[in-house]
Order: structure tokens, then C-alpha cells, then sequence
């Protein structure tokens, strides 16, 4: 335990549920993330802001351990432990949840038997019993009612035919029931008019918990509106240029990213 | 759900060696000499003590056959079968012909037993007691003779008709003349013409008017030995206002060498009778190399003879080195209805060219298609339908749905839809996908927890849903479960 806890504590004393150090990702000979260096406290908000082609969406899938794309050089030390080399399936059950941008279908499928199936591959790697059905049910109504998500979604496919708040809804349901440690948001807000904006953010500031770190990725400010962060970095040409407060996004709406493109370049 | 499930424990249960049939049963066996001549035709119908026109029905088949060649127009390739080089007659030394169990060589019940097929309808008895709309009367065919079947005394009460073929040649001479052949004449094709000639054994269903059949009727096909063909033959009649479901299954040992399996099925519905016929075919696929396995080149045609008669046809096709097969239907009887849903599974080096043909002459002649193919591994699919409006078939409606999935980037998916009208009020609808279990797909599922193994099952669970549904309850889990089985390995 102290071993762990040695690599979990960052310089301050602080818990670091996710501590990045000078990740470099390609794709093919396109090198993408050049050199990331990130920290996120254990029960802290952070957002990533930048451009579109930054590297945003490609961090995102790094962390969640998408193939295709070679890790040339770093580490993601995750709750202590090293998972470069972890497959994706192995980091959900350690507590790695990435929101989708773009959630995908799976016809013939039903919400509902989704759900069950992935509640229990994770229980069942972390060596946990499988739910039973009364207990399952229960907790998907309770999530579900929270985030406006009716029965008669749950029975369809998933996503399929979903209207763009409907899919982002059913990712925050998935992570309300998931619990995961560590949720990365992608893009949450797009694709979502004011009134869905604000039941999915509802759906994630109730889900905030000192135990729980969320690392949020956005190109507007306007979601940082609804779930406030407590850090900001701005990423530009894979890497995090730039970290502050809140107010770092107030300032990026106001003079955009052409500064920091240009700086990125040279 | 918990099909899901099981079908992903099966999954994982699976070693290596993914086909788990394929023991080989040492049993001694009664040869025909190698090869084909009319002495061969004679030797099979002495053996089967037949009397003299079926003789000479074979015989005609034989002749006929010498002036036929082999159809090419499929999308599958192979090397020429030497039709000299086969065994056409293989049965096992100790059976001479369906009898009581109790003289049934008890190697040949631990083959079955292996299988997971009941034969001892005591054991079946004691299984489901109480549960008596679920049994399941057998009618077990080894090579080339049916070895038991099961529940006929109880079948015979209700007056149905349940026996091998080579039985009801010699008990029910009069409906098996009335009937063989007429749906699909000896005439018909090189592979059908060939079964004509030399088929052996298969099963026999008469059910009689306003009869229910009381339970489903299954025939369970193995074939053991080596370089034999398989060539059997299946009629089914229902009487007007009859009803019965019946399903077939499937295996054969590894073998290194290609096995013929030619079989002829025939189904004849009349007035507002009903026939439910479903395939859960797992012959030997072949290694993965693309070494061995069987050609499963088949006729298969239900005649709705009546109106408002009903044939369906349901496979799940998970086996065979080549699968050449397009159960049928000829909308003959005003208001009939024709079916046929399908689940096309190919892998490692499999080539299937499947489909159906829906023929409508009658009036307000109805027929609904579904198809399902997934390929994987470097397999070729081809899904190779017909339908058709004769010029009296006023008000003929058809529906064909074709999805086709791909696993992985070696395999090929392939759509031959005919449509010939000859009757302007006939409205035939066909729709076509071709989707393929996207990296992304997968990678938002092993993203939720579940392993690539699972993810697939899942999707794949998902995309044969609809056609799942159309089989007997008793056997939706199992060919859930052998699409899996079939997959496994698919994705990397």
C-alpha cells in the first residue's frame, strides 16, 4: 500500500487519481499527442479546452485504451497504477469511464440487456457478484428517473433511432450506474439545445463526489456554464499549454484560440 | 437476457478446437462397394428390401442423371468431386433398420447422448415430467439409416405418421407414391436428381386432416463415416387443416477429406394446413486452414398445394465446408403463404450460397423473407433469392429483408435478388443492408467492460434477433449459442 501511495501523491500531497507525464501518441507517422503532462486530483473537476484538432478527442481515447493509435512515449498512471499496457475492457473495470461524443448503435439490442451486460463484465473482473435482477432494476429506475430517461427508451435499441439528447442522456445514465472513478466527458454538449444541456449537466454535477475525478473536454465555454471545473488547461497541438481557473475559459470565449494555434505552431 | 448470457459463458467455455462434434464413432459398418453404377441403385434398394417401382423410380433418376452436369452459377469454388470415389451406401453393422431401442447397439446411443440428443424416451420422459407439450419426438438417421424413432406409438394415437423414409416405402406405399417426387421431381437438378438415385434413408411425416401434431417432430443427421455421401430424403404431408413443426439438426466428425451431403426435402401443405420446418444445420465447417469439412448441397421445397396453406422454412447455418441451399416455397393454393427466415453464419474458409425462392401462381399469395448472413475469418456469404409472380397470381405480395454483417476484413458479403413479375397487381418489396461490426462499435462496448468476446455476442445476438424469434423455443438458445461458437476467434 505505501508503494501505491508513494506514485499516487503528487508533489503537494495531494491524491492524484490520473497523473499523465510526457505522452506521445501516433496514428500511422502522424504523431498527435506530443507530450501531455496532466494531473487531476482524486474528487476534482478538470475541463480541456482547445481547438478542433488538438489532440482533445485523441486523449480522450488514449486514457480509455482505444487501439490503433502507439503510444511512443510517457505514462497514464492511473489510481497508482501504470496502465499503458491495459486494455480497454480491464481499465472500465478499474473505474475509467469515457462519455462518448458520438455514442453508437447496436441494433436488436435492448438498452436495458446493454446496461446488464456491462454492470456485470465489471463486476464480475473486479471479482464482484453479478447483480441480480430486482437489485439491477432498481437501480436503473432510480438513475434513470433522474435523468429524464423513460422505460420506454430502455426497451429500445440502444441509440438506435435516439435523438441527439437522448444519446447523451443514456451516457450519463451508463455513468451514473457505472460509478466510475474517473469519467472523461467528450464533447458532452454537443449536439444539445439549452433544455438538454441542462438536465445532462444536472445528470453529471449530481454525480461529482470527493471520491470521483471527472476530466471534461469541450470546445465551448457554454458546458463549463453548467458544470463549473475547478481547473482549466487549454491543449494546443497535443500538448496542455496553459492551465488555470475558471476564469481561463471566460477568456478563451472572449479572444478564441488563434493565439494559442499560433504559439502551438512555432 | 439470459440467452445472452449463456451464450457468452458457452463462449468462453470454448478451447481450441472450436467444433465440438467431431468425434468419431468406432463402429462397424456395412458398405456399398465404392462408386456409382445402376448395380449400386439395385445394391441400396435390395438392402432396403423395396419393392420393384421404387427400384425403378431410382433407376430412372440414375439414367437421367448420367445426362445431367453440375451446376456452376453458385458463388463457390471447389475442386471437381469424383463422383466414382464416393461410398453411397455406409450403415452400421449392428442396425438393419429402425427398431426398439433396447436392440439398438448401445455405441451408437452414446453417440446421440454425446450429441445431446435423447433417444430414451424414458429419460425424455422423466426430464421435462409434466411438461408434455415440450417433447420432442426423434427420429435419429446415422450415415445412411435411421436408427430409432422416438414416441411413434404415442405419435400413431394421434394418428400421426413418424417414421423413416425406407419404412414408410414399405409400410405406406401408396402415400409415399402419391407424394416423392412431386414437389421435387427426380427431373429437377444434377444434386437432387443424383439423391433420387441413391438416397438411403431420412424421415417420413404424414399427419392427417384436422390434425395438430401433439409434439415437435426432429430428425438428428450424422454422418460417420468416411467418403460416404449422405443422401437423404425428407416428405412431409399435412393433411387438410393439419399442423406440425419440425426441425432437423445436423453434425459430422473432423475430417482431413470433403464430405458429399446431397439430400432432397419435400413438403406438401394442403387446404389451410400448416408446416413449420426448421434447420439448425452444423455439419463440419472444415479446419482453419479451409482443410475438410461437407458440401452440403441440398434441395429443399415446400408445395402449398392448398388454399390458405402456410409453409415456413427457419435455418440456422452455422456448418459446412460449402452450403448450396434454397428452401423453397411454390405458392400454389389461393391465399397461401410462404416464409423464410435465415441466419447464414460463414467463417474461417466457409462459402455460402444460400437463399430461397418464393414462387407465387395462386391468387393473394403471401411471402415474407428474412435474411441474416454474418461472415468472418476469410468466409464468403451469399444470400441468392427468387421471387416471382406468375401471370394468374393477381394480388401476390412479397416482403424480402437482406442484412448482411462483416466481421473483420477478409470476408465478403454478397446479395443476388431475382424479382420477375408477370402479373401487374403483384407489389414485391425487397430492402438490403450491409453493415459491419465497426472497430468503433466494438471499442464502445470494451469501453463499457465487456470483452471483445462478449461485445460480439452481443452485437451479433442483436443483428439475428428477429430471426431467433421464428425458431421453436426449445432450440432459439441452442442456435444462439452455435452462432457464437461459430464466431469464436472472429475478432483479434
Amino acid at each position: 500500500m505505501t508503494a501505491v501511495r508513494s506514485v499516487a501523491a503528487g508533489m503537494n500531497g495531494q491524491i492524484k487519481m490520473l497523473s499523465i507525464k510526457n505522452l506521445h501518441a501516433s496514428v500511422g507517422d502522424r504523431e498527435i499527442l506530443r507530450g501531455v503532462n496532466l494531473e487531476v486530483p482524486t474528487g476534482q473537476v478538470h475541463a480541456i479546452m482547445g481547438p478542433n484538432g488538438s489532440g482533445k478527442s485523441t486523449l480522450s481515447y488514449v486514457l480509455a485504451g482505444r487501439d490503433g493509435y502507439d503510444i511512443t512515449d510517457g505514462s497514464i498512471v492511473f489510481g497508482g497504477e501504470e496502465i499503458v499496457e491495459t486494455p480497454a475492457e480491464e481499465r472500465a473495470a478499474k473505474g475509467i469511464f469515457l462519455a462518448f461524443q458520438y455514442p453508437l448503435e447496436i441494433p436488436g439490442v435492448a438498452t436495458m440487456t446493454f446496461l446488464k451486460a456491462a454492470m456485470n463484465a465489471q463486476r464480475k473482473a473486479r471479482g464482484e457478484a453479478e447483480l441480480t435482477t430486482p437489485d439491477f432494476m432498481r437501480r436503473v429506475k432510480v438513475a434513470a428517473e433522474k435523468l429524464n430517461v423513460t422505460q420506454e427508451m430502455l426497451r429500445r435499441p440502444l441509440n438506435v433511432g435516439f435523438s441527439g439528447g437522448e444519446k447523451k442522456r443514456n451516457e450519463i445514465l451508463q455513468m451514473a450506474l457505472l460509478e466510475p472513478k474517473l469519467a472523461i466527458l467528450d464533447e458532452t454538449d454537443s449536439g444539445l439545445d439549452i433544455d438538454a444541456l441542462k438536465t445532462v449537466s444536472d445528470g453529471v454535477n449530481a454525480l461529482r463526489a470527493p471520491n470521483r475525478s471527472m476530466l471534461v473536454i469541450t470546445h465551448y465555454q457554454r458546458l463549463l456554464d453548467h458544470i463549473v471545473p475547478d481547473v482549466v488547461h487549454v491543449m494546443a497541438a497535443g500538448r496542455i499549454v496553459r492551465s488555470g481557473g475558471p476564469e481561463l475559459a471566460l477568456e478563451l470565449e472572449a479572444n478564441g484560440y488563434a493565439d494559442y494555434v499560433g504559439a502551438a505552431a512555432a | 437476457m439470459p440467452a445472452v448470457q449463456e451464450t457468452v459463458d458457452q463462449v468462453r467455455r470454448i478451447d481450441v478446437d472450436q467444433y465440438k462434434y467431431g468425434f468419431v464413432t468406432d463402429i462397424e459398418s456395412d458398405r456399398a462397394p465404392k462408386g456409382l453404377s445402376e448395380d449400386i441403385v439395385r445394391y441400396i434398394s435390395a438392402k432396403k428390401n423395396e419393392p420393384e417401382w421404387m427400384l425403378e423410380w431410382r433407376l430412372e433418376a440414375y439414367r437421367r442423371w448420367l445426362t445431367m452436369t453440375e451446376p456452376t452459377w453458385a458463388r463457390v469454388h471447389y475442386p471437381k468431386i469424383d463422383f466414382d470415389d464416393l461410398y453411397y451406401y455406409s450403415a452400421p453393422k449392428s442396425t438393419k433398420g429402425p427398431k426398439s431401442l433396447d436392440e439398438v447397439d448401445p455405441e451408437l446411443l452414446a453417440t446421440y447422448e454425446k450429441l445431446g440428443i435423447p433417444l430414451r424416451e424414458r429419460e425424455i420422459l422423466a426430464g421435462v415430467e409434466g411438461a408434455s407439450d415440450r417433447r420432442v419426438a426423434v427420429d435419429a438417421v446415422f450415415d445412411s439409416v435411421s436408427v430409432v424413432t422416438t414416441f411413434k406409438e404415442e405419435l400413431k394415437k394421434a394418428g400421426v405418421i413418424f417414421c423413416a423414409i425406407s419404412e414408410a416405402i414399405r409400410e405406406y406405399p401408396d402415400l409415399v407414391r402419391k407424394y416423392l417426387g412431386s414437389v421435387v421431381p427426380t427431373s429437377d437438378n444434377f444434386y437432387a436428381t443424383l439423391n433420387s438415385a441413391v438416397f438411403s434413408d431420412g424421415s417420413f411425416v404424414y399427419v392427417p386432416e384436422g390434425v395438430r401434431c401433439p409434439m415437435e417432430l426432429s430428425t438428428y443427421f450424422r454422418i460417420n463415416e468416411r467418403n460416404t455421401g449422405q443422401f437423404e430424403r425428407t416428405l412431409i404431408i399435412a393433411e387438410k387443416g393439419a399442423y406440425v413443426s419440425y426441425l432437423e439438426g445436423c453434425t459430422a466428425p473432423m475430417r482431413d477429406e470433403n464430405q458429399l451431403h446431397a439430400a432432397v426435402v419435400e413438403l406438401v401443405a394442403l387446404d389451410d394446413a400448416e408446416i413449420k420446418y426448421s434447420t439448425v444445420q452444423n455439419w463440419y465447417p472444415g479446419d482453419k486452414d479451409g482443410k475438410g469439412g461437407i458440401y452440403n448441397f441440398v434441395t429443399k421445397r415446400g408445395d402449398c398445394r392448398g388454399a390458405r396453406s402456410k409453409i415456413s422454412w427457419t435455418q440456422v447455418e452455422t456448418g459446412s465446408a460449402i452450403t448450396w441451399k434454397y428452401p423453397s416455397c411454390i405458392l400454389r393454393g389461393d391465399e397461401s403463404q410462404g416464409e423464410f427466415y435465415s441466419i447464414a453464419v460463414s467463417n474461417g474458409y466457409q462459402q455460402v450460397d444460400s437463399g430461397t425462392k418464393m414462387i407465387h401462381l395462386g391468387k393473394n399469395t403471401r411471402s415474407r423473407i428474412i435474411s441474416k448472413g454474418i461472415a468472418a475469418g476469410r468466409s464468403d456469404n451469399t444470400y441468392r433469392g427468387l421471387v416471382s409472380a406468375h401471370r394468374k397470381a393477381s394480388g401476390a405480395r412479397n416482403f424480402t429483408n437482406c442484412d448482411s454483417l462483416l466481421i473483420g476484413d477478409q470476408c465478403g458479403a454478397h446479395t443476388v435478388p431475382y424479382i420477375e413479375s408477370k402479373n401487374a397487381s403483384a407489389v414485391f418489396e425487397h430492402e438490403a443492408t450491409t453493415s459491419k461490426i465497426a472497430d468503433d462499435q466494438l471499442f464502445y462496448c470494451l469501453q463499457r467492460g465487456l470483452t471483445s468476446e462478449e461485445a460480439v455476442a452481443l452485437i451479433v445476438n442483436g443483428f439475428v434477433k428477429d430471426v431467433i424469434q421464428q425458431l421453436p423455443m426449445e432450440f432459439a438458445v441452442e442456435a444462439q449459442k452455435l452462432i457464437s461458437i461459430s464466431l469464436e476467434g472472429s475478432v483479434g
